[in-house]
């Protein structure tokens, strides 16, 4: 089995530390080894690029340049991570004096980083490729159990890079869920903006894209909404009741990581999926289901 | 062997010397390689001047042999031999050097250029001072002619070839000829009834004494070469007895079986599984579709053959292999429309009233799945606002990079239709409107006039998802208006997909069969894109409509004659005169073990049983030299690239490399570099 370097990133860290608890069951389970890279640093997210593009692009190189040498593949679940850790790599690759530029700013710190050495991946990728629809479906529990599921990748995972989905109507997420047994709806906003810092800059743009989200999921039927990215999982869940008081709506839609959904087919239990933290709980719409009927769960924070 | 050779370095203007010191080569060559009477440098060899400096040269000089460095011999080898003959030499003793194309085009450095074309000519000269004089052979031309496709353009070809007399086979793959411009309504920029026009060219070829309509078939295979091709056509079984068949449609009328129409209803409509595409098709008689057919998925049913007043179903018919013999072959294979679900942020297949323009042009059609009626899916409700959206799978990096260059006149077209027969509001969603031809942009003021709304734009997405009430049970188009720098979303009913035209999907099949090339985009390649847009490189391989690159009928129709008028020529001729530059085999030294029979790629050698020994047939042989390497008794020449012409070749090339290695490495033999 392949092992991959993991980047888990501040979010990761701190704020979206379900995706972390998830991410980490779900690949123990499905035997995805994660290293994680030594002293990593933060990517900088978006805003360090509107600062100072060398210091944005050598604060992700160094992350990229610290990889266990033995390792070929780094995976980030965090989708501003990825496109960071992807961008970076592939401008190096295709801009040699921009590769000069950045490596001499590492050589500072006594690292180096050879364009191309690794492969950047998002998770979703290492699940839909790698470990497959076969073994997927073999370690499906069964305990979705037809759960309506809205996928929602945003902007960040499919673009601007898509090599292998198609950047507008993504659906590589739909056919992992689909094969561990919910039902995908259908959700044409897939990878629309959540507006990422915007909920912080100007509240009331920030309100409009969230609540398009949330209303096509809700007129879609869906009971949860699936997201790879701690910013859209943020301003969907985080941002709700506000957007109701905002528009008077009054949607109720819990906002997963998808590695919280996949583990519940697998059959992990809930709070070690981290579920519970998120803020419209999703408990109602898992026991719906039957998917609380893990035993082991009762005991956790999933106990009313 | 002592020889005169005359060199010649053509500036081609700049093209050349705008890289290669042409001067220094003619220099370099004239004043260090042996056998080298003259050598200049000119302007334009190929102009008459240039040319007739080779041929007073040839006499004054008594050259024997001549180099001539300037473009690709695809360009002007004809025009040098002919010089050379014209002044009494053998023409094949005279030998190109491409320096444009492969040097001067393709290199920065002026030195790097010059040293590699001093190199190359020097490699030419050692060759040609050992090439030997070649007789040119001639080979009858078989006056049939094989035409691939039956769409317009292969129409046209084969209208006008028959019309001299001469026979025509035409192989089209489909149950009837007529290719999509049978699927139109109407048809740019001058809006006649595309049938009106069309059927009578299809039952022209039809019923013409020497048009042998091949329907419901395709090629197989091809051997032979220019005058005198081999080809095997499969006639797929119709399960209909053609000699019997009258056409009448009863058949059809009982067929249970309803099966969507995926190729001439472009998906919109519904056929039997016994049908005819359409009721004017040529041969007017159905085929039976086996994977749809009761019969043969379960072998009940055969309602067909009990209502058959003629008795003509056969279910027990066969393909059968045809083999053909003809002179020259035309591909006019057309295009295939682009998969609209390549692009799912336009929805087709997903939201219901996204339609494809071919979709649209059945629609359209009197003859058609709604009668010519423009409604919505639930063939009830007319729209009441249409976008149509152009450049769907053309000009884009992640389809196709081309311009499809019909579909703006087609979505005019169709935004007139909208407006004469409904009303409805029309949004033309554009890059740039590409209205190139001959009333093409008159017809765009006229579809403004009549209230057409041109939006500037490449669309984002159509979505069924609404953000205001007002996008309530709408298709939404999302765009960039580049006019207006603002995002606009428009709400409308329908909404149409101007789809690229794509080569067809077995088109590099196709050409591999038929031995020629296709471009990257998967376009057949013409001779020359400007100066010989209706041959191949292959001889006896012809090119007629939309299989060549996008272009509507005007230009296909304009095709297709062209290459009618080049075979006729060859026919008129008679001959064709082909490269001596073949393979021959010592006859007396040959031990008859026959490998090269099989090896050879072109089926050229054929064995002799009686004499025991393998023979070459120069008209097949492309002179690849396969057999020459293969021979175990070294007993097969190849002209003009016999080993000693090579070796010369590549000595000549290096020899500078040589003299800069061979220096040094004699002085450090003498022991002379030691400090
Ligand atoms: C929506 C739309 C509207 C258009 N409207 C107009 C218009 O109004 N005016 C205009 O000038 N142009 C129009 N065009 C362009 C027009 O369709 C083409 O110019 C024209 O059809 C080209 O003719 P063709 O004979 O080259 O190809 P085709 O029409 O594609 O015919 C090719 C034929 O070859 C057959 N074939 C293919 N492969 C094989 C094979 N391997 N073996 C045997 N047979 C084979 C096919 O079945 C077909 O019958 C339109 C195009 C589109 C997409
Ligand atoms: S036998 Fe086949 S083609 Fe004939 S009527 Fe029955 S289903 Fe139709
Ligand atoms: S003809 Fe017009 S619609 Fe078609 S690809 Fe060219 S620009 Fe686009």
């Amino acid at each position: 089995m392949v092992r991959y370097a993991f980047y888990p990133g501040c979010s990761l860290d701190v704020s979206a530390v379900a995706y972390d608890e998830s991410v980490k069951a779900v690949c123990a389970k499905l035997g995805v080894d994660l290293v994680p890279i030594a002293d990593w640093n933060c990517c900088g997210a978006t805003e360090y690029w509107g600062h100072d593009a060398l210091i944005a692009q050598a604060l992700i190189a160094r992350n990229l340049a610290r990889i266990d040498p033995e390792l070929e593949q780094v995976t980030a679940p965090c989708a501003a991570c990825y496109l960071n850790l992807a961008k970076v790599d592939r401008m190096m690759r295709e801009v040699p004096a921009a590769a000069e530029r950045v490596n001499r700013a590492l050589a500072a710190g006594g690292l180096h980083y050879e364009p191309g050495r690794v492969r950047v991946r998002h998770l979703i990728d290492v699940l839909y490729e790698d470990v497959g629809r076969e073994r997927l479906t073999e370690a499906s529990t069964g305990s979705l159990d037809g759960l309506r599921v809205a996928p929602y990748y945003g902007c960040q995972v499919v673009r601007p890079f898509c090599d292998n989905d198609d950047s507008e109507q993504p659906v590589r997420m739909d056919e992992v869920l689909t094969w561990l047994g919910a039902e995908v709806v259908e959700y044409p906003v897939k990878s629309q903006c959540c507006g990422g810092h915007m909920s912080q800059i100007s509240e009331n743009e920030a309100f409009e894209l969230i609540r398009r989200l949330l209303d096509c999921a809700h007129r879609s039927g869906a009971e949860v909404i699936a997201c790879m990215c701690p910013m859209c999982q943020l301003n969907l869940d985080a941002y709700q009741g506000r957007v109701n008081h905002h528009f008077g709506t009054g949607y109720h839609l819990p906002v997963l990581f998808f590695t919280q959904v996949v583990g519940v087919a697998l059959g992990i239990e809930h709070d070690v999926l981290g579920i519970g933290r998120e803020i419209v709980p999703a408990r109602e719409a898992l026991r719906a289901h039957g998917a609380t009927v893990v035993a082991a769960a009762e005991g956790g924070r999933d106990v009313p | 062997m002592s020889r005169r050779v005359g060199v010649y370095v053509c500036h081609c203007g700049s093209n050349i010397a705008g890289t290669i010191d042409c001067e220094a080569v003619a220099r370099a060559v004239g004043e260090r390689v042996a056998d080298v009477a003259v050598s200049r440098d000119y302007k334009f060899m190929c102009s008459s001047l240039g040319q007739s400096m080779i041929q007073e040269d040839i006499e004054k000089e008594k050259l024997d042999r001549v180099v001539v460095a300037a473009c690709s011999p695809h360009l002007h080898e004809k025009t040098f031999r002919r010089a050379c003959s014209n002044a009494g030499l053998n023409p094949y003793l005279m030998q190109m050097v491409n320096v444009r194309e492969h040097i001067s085009w393709v290199t920065k450095d002026q030195v790097e250029a010059t040293r590699k074309a001093t190199a190359m000519v020097t490699g030419a000269v050692e060759r040609v001072k050992r090439q030997e004089a070649l007789e040119p052979q001639y080979v009858p031309v078989n006056p049939a002619t094989l035409v691939v496709g039956g769409g317009i353009a292969g129409l046209q070809t084969a209208i006008e070839i028959a019309e001299f007399g001469h026979p025509v086979y035409v192989v089209e793959r489909e149950p009837s000829i007529g290719g999509h411009m049978a699927q139109f309504d109407k048809t740019f920029p001058t809006l006649d009834c595309s049938a009106c026009i069309l059927t009578p060219r299809m039952s022209e070829a039809g019923q013409h004494d020497c048009i042998h309509l091949l329907t419901w078939s395709e090629l197989e295979s091809v051997s032979g070469s220019v005058g005198n091709f081999k080809v095997r056509v499969r006639k797929k079984a119709r399960y209909v007895n053609s000699e019997i068949c009258t056409g009448c449609g009863v058949c059809e009328e009982k067929c249970p079986i309803k099966v969507v129409d995926d190729v001439f209803e472009a998906g919109l409509g519904i056929r039997k599984a016994i049908y005819m595409p359409f009721p004017q098709a040529v041969p007017k008689m159905p085929v039976i579709d086996t994977a749809h057919c009761i019969w043969f998925v379960r072998g009940k049913c055969r309602a067909c053959e009990i209502f058959c007043p003629t008795k003509a179903i056969a279910f027990d018919q066969k393909d059968e292999i045809v083999e053909l013999e003809v002179g020259n072959i035309v591909l006019a294979t057309g295009y295939d429309l682009f998969d609209c679900r390549r692009l799912p942020q336009y929805g087709y297949g997903r939201l219901d009233n996204v339609f494809t323009s071919l979709e649209f042009e059945r629609m359209c059609n009197a003859a058609g799945p709604t009668g010519g009626r423009i409604v919505l899916r639930d063939r009830e409700t007319e729209p009441r606002s249409v976008a149509v959206i152009h450049c769907v799978g053309s000009r884009d990096k992640r389809t196709n990079e081309y311009c499809s260059a019909t579909c703006c006149m087609a979505a005019l077209k169709f935004g007139h239709l909208v407006r004469e027969r409904i009303g409805a509001e029309v949004y033309s969603f554009y890059i740039d409107i590409r209205t190139f031809s001959k009333d093409y942009d008159e017809f765009y003021q006229r579809v403004m006039d009549e209230g057409v709304h041109f939006v500037r734009g490449r669309v984002a997405e159509v979505t069924d998802v609404p953000r205001s009430p007002a996008e309530e049970g709408k298709l939404v188009v999302q765009c960039e208006d580049t006019l207006l720098g603002v995002q606009r979303r428009i709400p409308v009913d329908m909404v149409i997909l101007m789809g690229a035209l794509e080569p067809r999907a077995d088109a590099r099949d196709l050409a591999l069969e038929a031995g020629i090339s296709c471009s990257m985009n998967g376009w057949f390649t013409e001779r020359h894109p400007k100066l010989d847009p209706v041959a191949t490189m292959t001889d006896g391989v012809f090119l007629a409509g939309a299989c060549q690159g996008p272009k509507d009928i005007p230009s296909s129709v304009a095709q297709g004659a062209a290459a009618a008028a080049r075979i006729l020529g060859m026919i008129t001729r008679g001959r064709v005169e082909i490269e001596p530059v073949v393979a021959t085999i010592d006859e007396e030294r040959c031990s008859g073990c026959r490998i090269c029979n099989a090896l050879c790629p072109f089926h050229a050698i054929e064995f002799d049983e009686a004499r025991h020994v393998s023979h070459v047939q120069a008209s097949l042989c492309k002179g690849c030299g396969t057999c020459v390497a293969a021979c175990p008794a070294q007993v097969i020449r190849g002209a003009h690239f016999m080993n000693e012409q090579i070796f010369a070749e590549i000595e000549g090339l290096l020899a500078d490399a040589w003299s800069d290695v061979s220096e040094p490495v004699a002085a450090f033999a003498a022991g002379g570099v030691d400090d």
